[in-house]
Protein backbone atom coordinates (compact mmCIF):
# COMPACT_ATOMS: atom_id res chain seq x y z
CA UNK A 1 0.00 0.00 0.00
CA UNK A 2 1.47 3.58 -0.91
CA UNK A 3 2.21 6.01 1.85
CA UNK A 4 -0.98 8.03 2.71
CA UNK A 5 -1.05 11.91 1.20
CA UNK A 6 -0.16 14.26 3.78
CA UNK A 7 -3.51 16.29 3.64
CA UNK A 8 -5.56 13.46 4.15
CA UNK A 9 -3.19 12.58 7.29
CA UNK A 10 -3.61 15.70 8.78
CA UNK A 11 -8.03 15.30 7.41
CA UNK A 12 -7.60 11.75 10.38
CA UNK A 13 -5.70 13.39 12.71
CA UNK A 14 -7.82 16.32 13.09
CA UNK A 15 -10.95 14.07 13.37
CA UNK A 16 -9.37 11.82 15.75
CA UNK A 17 -9.36 15.51 18.18
CA UNK A 18 -13.49 15.17 17.93
CA UNK A 19 -13.24 11.06 19.01
CA UNK A 20 -15.06 10.48 22.28
CA UNK A 21 -16.68 13.82 22.01
CA UNK A 22 -20.40 12.23 21.39
CA UNK A 23 -23.35 14.63 20.99
CA UNK A 24 -22.16 18.33 20.75
CA UNK A 25 -21.22 21.07 18.65
CA UNK A 26 -17.92 19.82 16.69
CA UNK A 27 -17.11 23.37 15.64
CA UNK A 28 -13.95 23.76 13.07
CA UNK A 29 -12.45 26.90 11.45
CA UNK A 30 -10.91 26.62 8.49
CA UNK A 31 -10.85 23.99 5.14
CA UNK A 32 -8.83 21.06 6.59
CA UNK A 33 -10.71 21.63 9.98
CA UNK A 34 -14.02 21.52 8.33
CA UNK A 35 -12.89 18.34 6.23
CA UNK A 36 -11.75 16.82 9.59
CA UNK A 37 -14.68 17.53 11.83
CA UNK A 38 -16.87 16.32 9.30
CA UNK A 39 -14.49 13.68 8.65
CA UNK A 40 -15.39 12.41 12.11
CA UNK A 41 -19.04 12.85 12.12
CA UNK A 42 -19.17 10.82 8.76
CA UNK A 43 -17.61 7.78 10.39
CA UNK A 44 -16.96 6.95 13.91
CA UNK A 45 -18.77 10.33 15.87
CA UNK A 46 -22.08 10.29 13.79
CA UNK A 47 -24.34 12.16 16.48
CA UNK A 48 -21.80 15.61 16.38
CA UNK A 49 -23.55 17.92 15.54
CA UNK A 50 -22.33 20.52 12.78
CA UNK A 51 -22.81 24.57 11.38
CA UNK A 52 -23.43 24.75 7.93
CA UNK A 53 -20.42 27.67 8.34
CA UNK A 54 -22.90 30.49 9.34
CA UNK A 55 -26.39 30.21 11.33
CA UNK A 56 -27.56 26.74 11.76
CA UNK A 57 -26.82 23.95 12.85
CA UNK A 58 -27.15 21.01 10.85
CA UNK A 59 -28.02 17.49 11.06
CA UNK A 60 -26.37 15.87 8.06
CA UNK A 61 -22.52 16.29 6.89
CA UNK A 62 -22.51 17.96 3.42
CA UNK A 63 -19.43 18.38 1.66
CA UNK A 64 -17.32 21.17 1.82
CA UNK A 65 -16.72 24.26 -1.26
CA UNK A 66 -20.87 24.40 -1.89
CA UNK A 67 -21.58 27.75 -2.79
CA UNK A 68 -23.98 29.75 -1.12
CA UNK A 69 -26.89 28.11 -2.85
CA UNK A 70 -25.85 24.54 -2.91
CA UNK A 71 -25.18 25.24 0.73
CA UNK A 72 -29.05 26.56 1.44
CA UNK A 73 -30.16 23.25 -0.40
CA UNK A 74 -27.93 21.13 0.88
CA UNK A 75 -28.66 21.64 4.48
CA UNK A 76 -30.73 20.02 6.98
CA UNK A 77 -31.41 22.30 9.89
CA UNK A 78 -31.48 21.22 12.87
CA UNK A 79 -31.59 24.45 14.63
CA UNK A 80 -31.23 27.93 14.24
CA UNK A 81 -28.11 29.40 15.52
CA UNK A 82 -27.20 33.07 14.81
CA UNK A 83 -23.98 35.03 16.60
CA UNK A 84 -25.90 35.19 19.65
CA UNK A 85 -27.07 31.71 19.78
CA UNK A 86 -23.43 30.81 19.58
CA UNK A 87 -22.03 32.56 22.48
CA UNK A 88 -24.85 31.44 24.14
CA UNK A 89 -24.50 27.64 23.37
CA UNK A 90 -20.76 28.23 23.80
CA UNK A 91 -20.92 29.75 27.29
CA UNK A 92 -23.21 26.71 28.31
CA UNK A 93 -20.36 24.24 26.83
CA UNK A 94 -21.18 21.67 25.09
CA UNK A 95 -19.13 22.76 22.25
CA UNK A 96 -15.21 21.84 20.69
CA UNK A 97 -14.01 24.27 18.89
CA UNK A 98 -11.06 24.04 16.55
CA UNK A 99 -9.36 27.37 15.74
CA UNK A 100 -6.64 28.26 13.62
CA UNK A 101 -3.15 30.27 14.93
CA UNK A 102 -0.57 32.59 13.91
CA UNK A 103 0.87 31.80 17.30
CA UNK A 104 0.75 28.91 19.54
CA UNK A 105 2.97 28.54 22.75
CA UNK A 106 4.01 25.38 25.12
CA UNK A 107 1.35 25.89 27.42
CA UNK A 108 -1.54 25.80 24.30
CA UNK A 109 -1.38 29.98 24.71
CA UNK A 110 -3.17 31.03 21.04
CA UNK A 111 -2.78 34.73 19.26
CA UNK A 112 -4.37 35.73 16.45
CA UNK A 113 -5.13 38.94 17.58
CA UNK A 114 -1.49 40.69 16.24
CA UNK A 115 2.04 40.31 16.35
CA UNK A 116 4.39 42.48 17.74
CA UNK A 117 3.39 45.01 21.11
CA UNK A 118 -0.42 44.89 20.77
CA UNK A 119 -0.82 48.75 21.61
CA UNK A 120 0.62 49.53 17.77
CA UNK A 121 1.22 46.15 16.29
CA UNK A 122 3.75 45.93 13.74
CA UNK A 123 1.27 43.46 12.13
CA UNK A 124 -2.50 43.55 12.80
CA UNK A 125 -5.03 40.83 12.54
CA UNK A 126 -8.04 39.82 13.24
CA UNK A 127 -8.60 40.50 17.06
CA UNK A 128 -9.29 38.49 19.60
CA UNK A 129 -12.78 37.02 17.98
CA UNK A 130 -14.07 34.30 20.44
CA UNK A 131 -11.00 32.91 21.31
CA UNK A 132 -10.78 33.97 25.05
CA UNK A 133 -14.29 33.00 25.39
CA UNK A 134 -14.02 29.49 23.75
CA UNK A 135 -11.14 28.64 25.50
CA UNK A 136 -12.37 29.30 29.02
CA UNK A 137 -15.91 27.88 28.33
CA UNK A 138 -15.53 24.66 26.30
CA UNK A 139 -12.90 22.41 24.54
CA UNK A 140 -10.35 23.89 22.22
CA UNK A 141 -8.19 22.08 19.56
CA UNK A 142 -6.17 24.03 17.16
CA UNK A 143 -4.55 23.52 13.42
CA UNK A 144 -0.80 24.76 12.39
CA UNK A 145 -0.96 23.82 8.00
CA UNK A 146 2.55 25.89 8.10
CA UNK A 147 4.62 24.86 11.57
CA UNK A 148 7.43 26.44 12.17
CA UNK A 149 9.35 28.37 15.01
CA UNK A 150 7.46 31.84 14.43
CA UNK A 151 4.61 29.80 14.73
CA UNK A 152 5.43 27.01 17.12
CA UNK A 153 6.66 29.88 19.43
CA UNK A 154 8.14 30.25 23.44
CA UNK A 155 5.72 33.05 24.41
CA UNK A 156 2.89 33.62 22.00
CA UNK A 157 2.73 38.24 21.16
CA UNK A 158 -0.95 38.24 22.86
CA UNK A 159 -3.05 35.64 24.01
CA UNK A 160 -6.44 35.21 22.94
CA UNK A 161 -6.73 31.62 23.48
CA UNK A 162 -5.96 30.76 27.09
CA UNK A 163 -3.34 28.25 27.46
CA UNK A 164 -2.95 26.03 30.59
CA UNK A 165 -0.20 28.22 32.78
CA UNK A 166 -3.26 31.00 32.39
CA UNK A 167 -5.95 28.66 33.46
CA UNK A 168 -3.91 27.26 36.05
CA UNK A 169 -3.29 30.99 37.20
CA UNK A 170 -6.94 31.63 37.63
CA UNK A 171 -7.45 28.60 39.91
CA UNK A 172 -9.88 25.55 39.86
CA UNK A 173 -12.95 27.40 40.15
CA UNK A 174 -12.50 29.77 36.67
CA UNK A 175 -10.98 27.39 34.87
CA UNK A 176 -12.73 23.87 35.46
CA UNK A 177 -14.02 23.79 31.96
CA UNK A 178 -10.82 24.68 30.10
CA UNK A 179 -9.18 21.44 27.48
CA UNK A 180 -6.97 22.57 24.98
CA UNK A 181 -6.78 18.92 23.15
CA UNK A 182 -4.59 18.89 20.94
CA UNK A 183 -2.82 21.02 18.20
CA UNK A 184 -2.65 19.17 14.52
CA UNK A 185 0.16 20.65 12.34
CA UNK A 186 0.90 19.95 8.97
CA UNK A 187 3.81 17.72 10.42
CA UNK A 188 2.54 15.90 13.66
CA UNK A 189 0.15 15.85 16.24
CA UNK A 190 0.60 17.44 19.65
CA UNK A 191 -1.34 17.01 22.75
CA UNK A 192 -0.79 18.13 26.37
CA UNK A 193 -0.72 14.89 28.50
CA UNK A 194 3.17 15.56 29.90
CA UNK A 195 3.41 18.49 32.38
CA UNK A 196 5.98 20.65 33.42
CA UNK A 197 7.79 20.76 37.07
CA UNK A 198 4.85 22.52 38.69
CA UNK A 199 2.29 19.97 37.77
CA UNK A 200 0.88 22.38 34.35
CA UNK A 201 -0.04 20.97 30.78
CA UNK A 202 2.83 21.39 28.34
CA UNK A 203 3.78 20.42 24.34
CA UNK A 204 3.91 16.89 24.17
CA UNK A 205 4.51 15.02 20.66
CA UNK A 206 1.72 12.55 20.30
CA UNK A 207 2.07 11.38 16.63
CA UNK A 208 4.34 12.76 13.78
CA UNK A 209 2.69 12.33 10.03
CA UNK A 210 4.52 9.87 7.86
CA UNK A 211 7.83 10.56 6.73
CA UNK A 212 8.46 13.05 9.30
CA UNK A 213 10.68 12.42 12.25
CA UNK A 214 10.84 13.45 15.36
CA UNK A 215 13.90 15.65 14.58
CA UNK A 216 12.43 17.61 12.19
CA UNK A 217 9.32 18.01 14.26
CA UNK A 218 11.62 19.16 17.23
CA UNK A 219 13.22 21.51 14.95
CA UNK A 220 10.02 23.38 13.36
CA UNK A 221 9.15 23.95 16.82
CA UNK A 222 10.33 26.96 18.71
CA UNK A 223 9.37 26.00 22.16
CA UNK A 224 10.48 23.01 24.39
CA UNK A 225 8.19 19.94 23.52
CA UNK A 226 8.11 16.66 25.58
CA UNK A 227 9.25 13.95 23.52
CA UNK A 228 8.08 10.09 24.39
CA UNK A 229 10.32 7.32 24.12
CA UNK A 230 7.82 6.26 21.80
CA UNK A 231 6.42 8.35 18.70
CA UNK A 232 4.02 7.18 17.39
CA UNK A 233 3.62 7.60 13.68
CA UNK A 234 0.13 9.17 12.30
CA UNK A 235 -2.56 7.32 10.43
CA UNK A 236 -3.85 7.47 7.22
CA UNK A 237 -7.67 7.03 6.54
CA UNK A 238 -9.46 3.69 6.64
CA UNK A 239 -11.75 2.24 3.97
CA UNK A 240 -14.58 4.15 5.10
CA UNK A 241 -12.44 6.71 5.58
CA UNK A 242 -11.37 7.33 2.32
CA UNK A 243 -14.38 7.17 0.93
CA UNK A 244 -15.99 10.03 3.46
CA UNK A 245 -13.24 12.29 1.88
CA UNK A 246 -13.68 11.68 -1.19
CA UNK A 247 -17.34 12.90 -0.81
CA UNK A 248 -16.33 15.41 1.74
CA UNK A 249 -14.00 17.21 -0.42
CA UNK A 250 -13.99 16.39 -3.82
CA UNK A 251 -12.65 19.03 -5.42
CA UNK A 252 -9.37 17.84 -3.27
CA UNK A 253 -8.79 21.41 -1.93
CA UNK A 254 -6.86 20.14 1.29
CA UNK A 255 -4.27 19.23 -1.36
CA UNK A 256 -3.49 22.54 -2.27
CA UNK A 257 -3.85 23.37 1.57
CA UNK A 258 -1.12 20.86 2.83
CA UNK A 259 0.99 19.75 -0.55
CA UNK A 260 2.87 16.35 -0.06
CA UNK A 261 6.02 16.94 0.78
CA UNK B 1 -52.81 55.34 16.86
CA UNK B 2 -49.46 55.01 15.10
CA UNK B 3 -45.86 56.50 15.35
CA UNK B 4 -44.84 59.63 14.70
CA UNK B 5 -42.68 60.51 11.09
CA UNK B 6 -39.42 59.94 11.88
CA UNK B 7 -38.30 59.94 8.26
CA UNK B 8 -35.14 61.77 6.99
CA UNK B 9 -32.30 61.83 5.57
CA UNK B 10 -29.02 60.26 5.58
CA UNK B 11 -27.39 63.83 5.32
CA UNK B 12 -29.95 65.11 8.20
CA UNK B 13 -28.80 62.17 10.28
CA UNK B 14 -25.18 63.13 10.18
CA UNK B 15 -25.78 66.78 10.93
CA UNK B 16 -27.09 65.07 14.54
CA UNK B 17 -23.79 63.94 14.85
CA UNK B 18 -21.28 65.87 16.77
CA UNK B 19 -16.97 65.39 16.70
CA UNK B 20 -15.98 62.92 19.45
CA UNK B 21 -19.23 60.49 19.52
CA UNK B 22 -19.17 56.78 20.39
CA UNK B 23 -21.02 55.49 17.70
CA UNK B 24 -22.58 52.07 17.51
CA UNK B 25 -23.06 50.43 13.96
CA UNK B 26 -24.60 47.19 13.55
CA UNK B 27 -24.24 44.03 11.25
CA UNK B 28 -21.52 41.89 11.37
CA UNK B 29 -18.05 42.03 8.93
CA UNK B 30 -18.87 42.73 5.87
CA UNK B 31 -22.77 42.07 6.33
CA UNK B 32 -25.37 44.23 6.41
CA UNK B 33 -23.80 47.45 7.69
CA UNK B 34 -25.51 50.63 6.99
CA UNK B 35 -22.55 52.30 4.30
CA UNK B 36 -25.09 54.72 3.09
CA UNK B 37 -24.53 56.44 6.83
CA UNK B 38 -21.12 55.89 6.47
CA UNK B 39 -20.56 57.24 3.39
CA UNK B 40 -22.89 60.23 4.35
CA UNK B 41 -20.19 60.61 7.94
CA UNK B 42 -17.33 60.38 5.23
CA UNK B 43 -18.45 63.03 3.28
CA UNK B 44 -18.99 65.34 6.42
CA UNK B 45 -16.26 67.42 8.44
CA UNK B 46 -16.57 64.95 11.54
CA UNK B 47 -13.58 63.82 13.45
CA UNK B 48 -12.61 62.12 16.75
CA UNK B 49 -15.28 59.63 16.80
CA UNK B 50 -15.43 56.23 18.35
CA UNK B 51 -16.45 53.56 16.33
CA UNK B 52 -17.93 50.62 18.35
CA UNK B 53 -18.50 47.66 16.17
CA UNK B 54 -18.32 44.04 14.91
CA UNK B 55 -15.85 45.67 12.13
CA UNK B 56 -16.18 45.40 8.66
CA UNK B 57 -15.54 48.09 5.91
CA UNK B 58 -17.38 50.74 8.03
CA UNK B 59 -14.51 50.75 10.61
CA UNK B 60 -11.89 50.54 7.93
CA UNK B 61 -13.18 53.28 6.01
CA UNK B 62 -13.83 55.13 8.89
CA UNK B 63 -9.79 55.25 10.06
CA UNK B 64 -8.79 55.99 6.58
CA UNK B 65 -10.85 59.44 6.34
CA UNK B 66 -9.06 60.26 10.01
CA UNK B 67 -12.21 60.31 11.26
CA UNK B 68 -12.10 57.61 13.68
CA UNK B 69 -10.03 58.09 16.45
CA UNK B 70 -10.68 54.99 18.66
CA UNK B 71 -12.38 51.85 17.54
CA UNK B 72 -14.05 49.45 19.79
CA UNK B 73 -14.48 45.56 18.52
CA UNK B 74 -14.64 41.94 18.70
CA UNK B 75 -12.71 41.87 14.98
CA UNK B 76 -12.48 43.63 12.18
CA UNK B 77 -12.52 41.90 8.50
CA UNK B 78 -14.04 41.85 5.11
CA UNK B 79 -15.06 38.39 5.67
CA UNK B 80 -14.15 36.92 2.26
CA UNK B 81 -11.00 38.96 2.81
CA UNK B 82 -10.14 38.13 6.13
CA UNK B 83 -8.12 41.35 7.43
CA UNK B 84 -9.52 44.38 6.71
CA UNK B 85 -6.36 46.35 5.27
CA UNK B 86 -7.88 50.00 6.90
CA UNK B 87 -7.95 49.06 10.18
CA UNK B 88 -4.20 47.00 9.95
CA UNK B 89 -2.58 50.14 8.64
CA UNK B 90 -4.16 52.57 11.01
CA UNK B 91 -3.31 50.32 13.95
CA UNK B 92 0.09 49.44 12.52
CA UNK B 93 0.21 53.28 12.32
CA UNK B 94 -0.57 54.37 15.54
CA UNK B 95 -3.39 56.79 14.03
CA UNK B 96 -6.04 55.12 16.37
CA UNK B 97 -6.48 53.63 19.75
CA UNK B 98 -8.34 50.35 19.64
CA UNK B 99 -10.23 48.53 22.75
CA UNK B 100 -10.12 44.78 21.52
CA UNK B 101 -12.95 42.47 22.87
CA UNK B 102 -13.95 39.06 22.81
CA UNK B 103 -17.01 38.65 20.74
CA UNK B 104 -19.48 37.38 23.18
CA UNK B 105 -18.14 40.41 25.80
CA UNK B 106 -19.03 42.77 23.26
CA UNK B 107 -22.51 40.92 22.81
CA UNK B 108 -23.06 41.76 26.76
CA UNK B 109 -21.20 45.49 26.80
CA UNK B 110 -24.12 45.90 24.50
CA UNK B 111 -26.74 44.00 26.27
CA UNK B 112 -25.90 45.91 29.85
CA UNK B 113 -26.03 49.63 27.78
CA UNK B 114 -29.05 48.70 26.83
CA UNK B 115 -30.42 47.47 30.43
CA UNK B 116 -29.00 50.69 32.19
CA UNK B 117 -26.53 47.96 33.82
CA UNK B 118 -22.86 48.98 34.43
CA UNK B 119 -21.60 45.79 33.69
CA UNK B 120 -22.53 42.17 32.79
CA UNK B 121 -20.22 39.13 34.30
CA UNK B 122 -19.01 36.30 32.27
CA UNK B 123 -16.39 34.01 32.02
CA UNK B 124 -15.21 35.64 28.80
CA UNK B 125 -12.14 37.19 29.19
CA UNK B 126 -10.10 35.32 32.41
CA UNK B 127 -6.58 34.64 31.43
CA UNK B 128 -6.44 36.21 28.57
CA UNK B 129 -4.91 39.09 27.42
CA UNK B 130 -7.88 41.52 27.21
CA UNK B 131 -8.06 42.55 30.68
CA UNK B 132 -3.88 43.09 30.71
CA UNK B 133 -4.05 45.49 27.73
CA UNK B 134 -7.79 46.82 28.05
CA UNK B 135 -6.72 48.41 31.38
CA UNK B 136 -10.52 49.68 32.04
CA UNK B 137 -11.81 46.11 32.30
CA UNK B 138 -12.17 45.08 35.77
CA UNK B 139 -13.22 41.72 37.51
CA UNK B 140 -15.67 41.09 40.05
CA UNK B 141 -16.61 37.85 42.72
CA UNK B 142 -19.66 36.30 43.07
CA UNK B 143 -21.47 37.19 46.32
CA UNK B 144 -22.69 33.48 46.38
CA UNK B 145 -20.40 30.84 47.31
CA UNK B 146 -20.22 27.56 44.72
CA UNK B 147 -22.17 25.16 46.45
CA UNK B 148 -19.86 22.55 46.30
CA UNK B 149 -16.51 24.24 46.84
CA UNK B 150 -17.85 27.18 48.47
CA UNK B 151 -15.55 29.53 46.46
CA UNK B 152 -16.69 32.82 45.51
CA UNK B 153 -15.93 33.12 41.64
CA UNK B 154 -14.11 35.56 39.72
CA UNK B 155 -16.09 36.97 36.60
CA UNK B 156 -14.93 39.46 34.22
CA UNK B 157 -17.11 42.44 34.65
CA UNK B 158 -17.45 43.88 30.98
CA UNK B 159 -18.30 47.47 31.00
CA UNK B 160 -21.49 48.89 29.32
CA UNK B 161 -20.64 49.85 25.81
CA UNK B 162 -23.00 53.31 26.31
CA UNK B 163 -23.47 54.35 22.65
CA UNK B 164 -24.03 58.73 21.80
CA UNK B 165 -25.67 56.69 18.81
CA UNK B 166 -26.46 53.71 16.80
CA UNK B 167 -26.66 53.15 13.04
CA UNK B 168 -28.59 50.03 11.90
CA UNK B 169 -29.65 48.91 8.38
CA UNK B 170 -32.41 46.89 7.88
CA UNK B 171 -34.58 44.77 5.51
CA UNK B 172 -38.25 46.95 5.99
CA UNK B 173 -39.43 50.01 7.98
CA UNK B 174 -42.26 51.77 8.54
CA UNK B 175 -41.82 55.55 8.86
CA UNK B 176 -41.96 55.46 12.41
CA UNK B 177 -38.73 53.14 12.62
CA UNK B 178 -40.39 49.26 13.49
CA UNK B 179 -38.30 47.60 11.08
CA UNK B 180 -38.22 44.03 10.23
CA UNK B 181 -34.80 42.57 9.00
CA UNK B 182 -34.60 39.23 6.61
CA UNK B 183 -32.09 36.81 6.06
CA UNK B 184 -30.36 34.18 8.62
CA UNK B 185 -29.23 36.47 11.03
CA UNK B 186 -30.41 40.17 13.17
CA UNK B 187 -26.69 40.23 14.40
CA UNK B 188 -26.82 42.45 17.50
CA UNK B 189 -29.25 45.48 15.90
CA UNK B 190 -31.44 45.39 18.22
CA UNK B 191 -29.34 45.95 21.29
CA UNK B 192 -27.56 48.40 19.45
CA UNK B 193 -30.27 50.81 18.80
CA UNK B 194 -31.42 50.24 22.60
CA UNK B 195 -27.71 50.83 24.01
CA UNK B 196 -27.95 54.24 22.34
CA UNK B 197 -28.74 57.81 22.97
CA UNK B 198 -30.49 57.95 19.54
CA UNK B 199 -30.88 55.65 16.95
CA UNK B 200 -31.01 55.74 13.52
CA UNK B 201 -32.10 52.85 10.81
CA UNK B 202 -31.92 52.70 7.30
CA UNK B 203 -34.07 50.48 5.51
CA UNK B 204 -34.23 48.92 1.77
CA UNK B 205 -37.43 50.01 1.86
CA UNK B 206 -40.18 52.32 4.26
CA UNK B 207 -43.64 50.35 3.80
CA UNK B 208 -46.74 51.17 5.86
CA UNK B 209 -47.03 49.05 9.34
CA UNK B 210 -49.86 46.66 7.77
CA UNK B 211 -46.97 45.98 5.26
CA UNK B 212 -44.03 44.96 7.17
CA UNK B 213 -44.58 41.46 7.07
CA UNK B 214 -46.13 41.14 3.98
CA UNK B 215 -44.83 38.42 0.99
CA UNK B 216 -45.26 35.63 4.19
CA UNK B 217 -42.54 37.23 6.58
CA UNK B 218 -42.55 35.41 10.07
CA UNK B 219 -43.57 37.82 13.18
CA UNK B 220 -40.25 37.17 14.86
CA UNK B 221 -38.13 39.14 12.32
CA UNK B 222 -39.94 42.07 13.95
CA UNK B 223 -37.02 42.70 16.10
CA UNK B 224 -36.55 46.46 16.38
CA UNK B 225 -39.58 48.48 17.93
CA UNK B 226 -40.28 52.27 16.70
CA UNK B 227 -39.54 53.04 20.76
CA UNK B 228 -35.95 52.38 20.22
CA UNK B 229 -35.49 54.66 17.23
CA UNK B 230 -34.90 58.31 16.75
CA UNK B 231 -34.65 58.42 12.44
CA UNK B 232 -35.37 56.25 9.53
CA UNK B 233 -34.25 56.53 6.05
CA UNK B 234 -34.87 54.65 3.03
CA UNK B 235 -31.63 53.94 1.60
CA UNK B 236 -32.11 50.74 -1.42
CA UNK B 237 -28.71 49.51 -2.04
CA UNK B 238 -27.61 50.82 1.19
CA UNK B 239 -25.96 48.51 2.27
CA UNK B 240 -23.83 47.95 -0.62
CA UNK B 241 -20.88 46.58 -1.09
CA UNK B 242 -21.44 44.54 2.16
CA UNK B 243 -24.07 41.76 2.18
CA UNK B 244 -27.96 42.44 2.72
CA UNK B 245 -29.30 38.95 2.05
CA UNK B 246 -31.50 37.85 0.54
CA UNK B 247 -32.47 41.12 -1.24
CA UNK B 248 -28.44 40.74 -2.31
CA UNK B 249 -25.15 39.43 -1.54
CA UNK B 250 -21.69 40.82 -0.62
CA UNK B 251 -20.63 42.74 -4.07
CA UNK B 252 -17.33 41.36 -4.00
CA UNK B 253 -15.53 42.83 -7.03
CA UNK B 254 -15.91 45.96 -5.42
CA UNK B 255 -14.91 44.91 -2.27
CA UNK B 256 -11.76 44.02 -3.68
CA UNK B 257 -11.54 47.30 -5.24
CA UNK B 258 -12.02 48.70 -1.67
CA UNK B 259 -9.32 47.10 -0.22
CA UNK B 260 -6.85 47.32 -2.92
CA UNK B 261 -6.85 51.26 -2.17
CA UNK B 262 -4.76 50.62 1.15
CA UNK B 263 -1.59 50.10 -1.60
CA UNK B 264 -0.89 53.85 -1.96
CA UNK B 265 -2.30 56.97 -1.04
CA UNK B 266 -3.01 57.50 -4.96
CA UNK B 267 -5.10 54.28 -4.94
CA UNK B 268 -7.23 55.71 -2.36
CA UNK B 269 -7.60 59.59 -3.69
CA UNK B 270 -8.99 58.12 -6.72
CA UNK B 271 -11.52 55.48 -4.90
CA UNK B 272 -12.62 58.40 -2.82
CA UNK B 273 -13.07 60.75 -5.95
CA UNK B 274 -14.89 58.65 -7.57
CA UNK B 275 -17.02 56.81 -4.92
CA UNK B 276 -16.88 58.78 -1.93
CA UNK B 277 -17.25 62.22 -2.75
CA UNK B 278 -20.55 62.02 -4.36
CA UNK B 279 -24.01 61.77 -2.71
CA UNK B 280 -25.88 58.27 -2.58
CA UNK B 281 -27.88 58.23 -5.18
CA UNK B 282 -24.78 59.38 -7.35
CA UNK B 283 -22.98 56.65 -5.46
CA UNK B 284 -26.12 54.53 -6.82
CA UNK B 285 -26.11 55.46 -10.14
CA UNK B 286 -21.98 54.98 -10.31
CA UNK B 287 -22.29 51.29 -8.54
CA UNK B 288 -25.44 50.60 -10.94
CA UNK B 289 -23.22 51.74 -14.27
CA UNK B 290 -20.12 49.34 -13.06
CA UNK B 291 -23.28 46.56 -12.76
CA UNK B 292 -24.03 47.17 -16.16
CA UNK B 293 -20.38 47.04 -17.41
CA UNK B 294 -20.06 44.01 -16.14
CA UNK B 295 -23.16 42.58 -17.73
Amino acid sequence: MSAPRRADVCAVAIAETFRGDGERLCNPIGNLPLIGGRLAAATFEPHLALTDGFYTLIDDVPPVGLDEEQRLAHRVVGSWNPYREMFSLLWHGRRHVMMGATQVDRYGNQNIAAIGDWHRPTSQLLGFRGAPGNTINHTTSYWVPNHSPKVVVEHVDVVCGVGYDRAAALGPASSRFHEIRRVVTNLCVFDFSSSDGEGIPVLTLRSVHPGVTVDEVVEATGCEVVVPPDVPTSRGPDGDEVVALERLDPAGSRFAEVPDP
Amino acid sequence: MSGPDKRTTVEDVVAELRPGMVVGIGGWGSRRKPMALVRAILRSDLRDLTIVAYGGPDVGLLCRSGQASHVVSGFVSLDSIPLEPHYRAARQSGSITATELDEGMFLLGLQAAAWRVPFLPTRAGLGSDIPRLMEHIATVRSPYPDPTTGEHEELIAVPALELDVALVHQHRADRSGNAVWLGEDPFMDDLFVRAARRAFVTTEQVVPTEELRSGGVDITRQRISRLDVDGVVETPNGAHFTECPPTYGRDETFQRRYAATAKSAEAWDEFRAEFLDLDEPGYQAKVAELGEVAG
